[in-house]
């Protein structure tokens, strides 16, 4: 049985954001071992994967489609670089155009339909109540620039990576919910400079092996994998441009509130070669489940403390859990039997 | 990644050079994946007692995906690959072919194009060159063959670019002066190249001596595999022994006894294939690995290179 989106929860201020049973019971619990370590976890995106679960489709939509469209649209409008595009970009926009609407029209046709007659276009989103028609490929036929129409659309952020000289540039996207990184700052970056904060990883050459691999990703192809932090609240947007608002929240976990208050964040990353424009499409989903949620599933629980007693001091401090992460290893001890 | 490869129908071929022909592909059904310029496709030909799988550019315009076209020349020197083609190869047939796959893109930022096409290194320039003028692009072409044997599409190249198009025709003592050519370029200019390897060697060499960043200098070498010697591999972790035949890659051996590599070019150019070596001498014959590389001994390219003597044993 799969879910359907229901009605608009925030993200922000008074955070009404809430998973439903269904909505844990198909959270992608990122870790398969007792101790978290760096790998190139990726692997093929097979379509469909398991039904109702989020691999089942290219693109995933569920309960909170509704929620992050409009949370999106509130972070536009406060600062609308939150999307941008180079203007050698707009074939692969359109290539992401694409991609999004044939696979939705095809994948959720109770919410959306397409109709092609050569380049004349007919989009439906019935989510969001949209009708449009538009010429494929002419940018000024749409009622926003490329990047920005399909990007308001579509759940999870995207980076459009122009391919060149064996690597890759973040030349196109919209990130609205990123895990503290920005789009504004990383433009322009080719993949080593925008991992260049990572820690460990560079030394270990997976930076190498992963560019090697995803630069040879053929059309039709898509890989995926998943990657993770924690977050206070159910706050979307971490992003360094509104870090004020939501980097003291990590001084407010306390024993009591942690439940309520820690969210693991996870990320469905899906990598995706565009065929006119041969750009690769990096796709962020992002699943947020508060601890108290999390721990309902007991495996989960146990297996998060010894993930989060293993961490290496580096990747505390590099995904910001310094200031609370003793608290959070000391509540999880609850359910791990071996403590 | 292994190719995921699947049937098209060859629709049309035609002479478009002495020694150059071009087959045009149908999908056998659905539609063909859309490519981006300077995409290249694997064929497979159904040859005995071994298939060949060489890689050719898409010719065509990127925005018509209805038919993929491409241009082979027959090598006077291949293993039978081109020979293949010219010679068994009938409208009407099915081939195998891998999904496009970009090595050699444009450089969409550049302030200027300059391509120098040898012979039927034309071809990716022809996916290039639609999308250049949709674009708005400041490109110029400079087509040097010898019309005794190729110089393919030259009509419609002229009918086409008009200014932009520069023919030099060997065959009647029409030289380039490349030195003078990338000497008056103005920066911001990125040259590709795509033709014999002496041609890409100039060209790079000329293009260091006058100061051209590398990043502004491109270019694609498809040789397929030359024959050699037949020696024999060990594969240290299945414990297998192969023998490479003269006219066979080392890529195909393994392939041929279900060891599958990543691949794109099968030229020894994308570094897909790298493959360590534990022992025994590399005849290195790659234009990926650096000459630093090289002389470690420790990796080879299978899709090209062989051993020195007769016997590897490769990591696998």
């Amino acid at each position: 049985m799969r879910i359907a989106p229901k009605a608009i929860q925030t993200f922000r201020d008074d955070f009404t954001y809430s998973n439903s049973p269904g909505a844990i019971a198909r959270f992608p619990f990122p870790f398969p071992e007792d101790e978290y370590r760096y790998s190139v976890n990726i692997e093929p995106h097979l379509t469909p994967g398991p039904e109702g679960s989020v691999y089942e489709h290219l693109f995933d939509i569920d309960e909170h489609y509704l929620s992050e469209m409009a949370e999106r649209n509130l972070v536009l409008q406060e600062n609308p670089k939150r999307c941008l595009a180079m203007p050698h970009m707009d074939l692969a926009c359109w290539d992401m155009i694409e991609r999004v609407m044939v696979a939705f029209a095809t994948d959720y046709p109770e919410y959306f339909a397409l109709t092609r007659e050569g380049n004349h276009w007919i989009w439906e989103n019935k989510l969001l109540n949209q009708r449009d028609e538009f010429t494929f490929g002419d940018s000024s036929t749409l009622p926003l620039p490329p990047m920005e129409y399909i990007g308001r659309q579509v759940q999870g952020d995207f980076a459009l990576l122009d391919q060149r000289e064996g690597d890759l540039f973040m030349d196109a996207g919209i990130v609205t919910c990123p895990a503290d990184w920005s789009l504004a700052f990383d433009a322009g970056m080719s993949f080593s400079e925008w991992h260049g904060p990572v820690p460990l990883a560079h030394e270990m050459g997976v930076f190498d092996r992963a560019l090697k691999y995803l630069v040879a990703i053929p059309v039709g192809r898509p890989v995926r994998r998943l990657n993770w932090t924690l977050t206070i609240n159910a706050r979307m947007d971490t992003s360094p441009e509104t870090y004020p608002a939501w980097g003291m929240d990590r001084a407010s976990v306390t024993p009591d509130n942690v439940g309520e208050k820690v969210y693991l964040r996870v990320e469905l990353q899906v990598l995706d070669r565009m065929p006119r424009s041969n750009a690769l499409m990096f796709s962020i989903r992002t699943y947020l489940i508060s601890m108290q949620d999390l721990v309902t599933r007991p495996d989960w629980a146990k297996r998060l403390h010894r993930v989060m007693k293993t961490l290496p001091p580096e990747l505390v401090e590099y995904k910001g859990l310094s200031r609370f992460h003793p608290t959070l290893v000391q509540w999880l001890a609850q359910f791990d039997p071996a403590n | 990644m292994s190719h995921s490869m699947f049937e098209v129908r060859v629709a049309a071929i035609e002479e478009v050079a002495p020694m150059i022909r071009e087959f045009c592909f149908e999908p056998v059904q659905g539609s063909l994946p859309s490519f981006s310029p300077g995409s290249h496709i694997l064929v497979e030909m159904p040859a005995r007692p071994r298939p060949y799988r060489n890689a050719y550019s898409l010719l065509s315009d990127p925005r018509d995906a209805r038919h993929y076209r491409i241009a082979v020349r027959l090598q006077e020197r291949s293993r039978g690959g081109s020979r293949f083609m010219h010679e068994q190869v009938q409208c009407g047939d099915n081939l195998r072919i891998s999904a496009p796959a970009n090595l050699f893109a444009p450089y969409w930022p550049a302030k200027k194009h300059l391509l120098i096409a040898g012979g039927v290194g034309i071809t990716p320039f022809l996916s290039f060159l639609p999308e250049f003028v949709r674009r708005q692009q400041n490109f110029e072409l400079h087509y040097l063959f010898r019309s005794q044997q190729t110089g393919a599409y030259r009509d419609s190249l002229r009918q086409g670019l008009g200014q932009a198009l520069h023919l030099y025709d060997s065959s009647q003592g029409q030289r380039c002066d490349l030195h003078a050519l990338l000497a008056r370029q103005s920066p911001g200019t990125h040259v590709y190249i795509c033709g014999p390897q002496s041609l890409i060697d100039t060209v790079t060499f000329l293009a260091q001596e006058l100061g051209w960043p590398r990043s502004c200098v491109h270019f694609e070498t498809f040789t397929a595999a030359q024959p050699g010697q037949a020696f024999s591999v060990e594969l240290a972790r299945s414990g297998q022994t192969l023998a490479v035949e003269p006219e066979e890659s080392l890529l195909e051996a393994l392939e041929g006894a279900g060891v599958d590599l990543p691949n794109l070019c099968r030229g020894g150019v994308c570094g897909q294939c790298v493959t360590r070596v534990l022992e025994g001498a590399v005849e290195h014959r790659d234009a990926f690995l650096s000459a630093e590389e090289k002389s470690r001994q420790d990796c080879i390219m299978p899709c090209v290179s062989r051993a020195q003597g007769h016997h590897l044993k490769l990591d696998l």
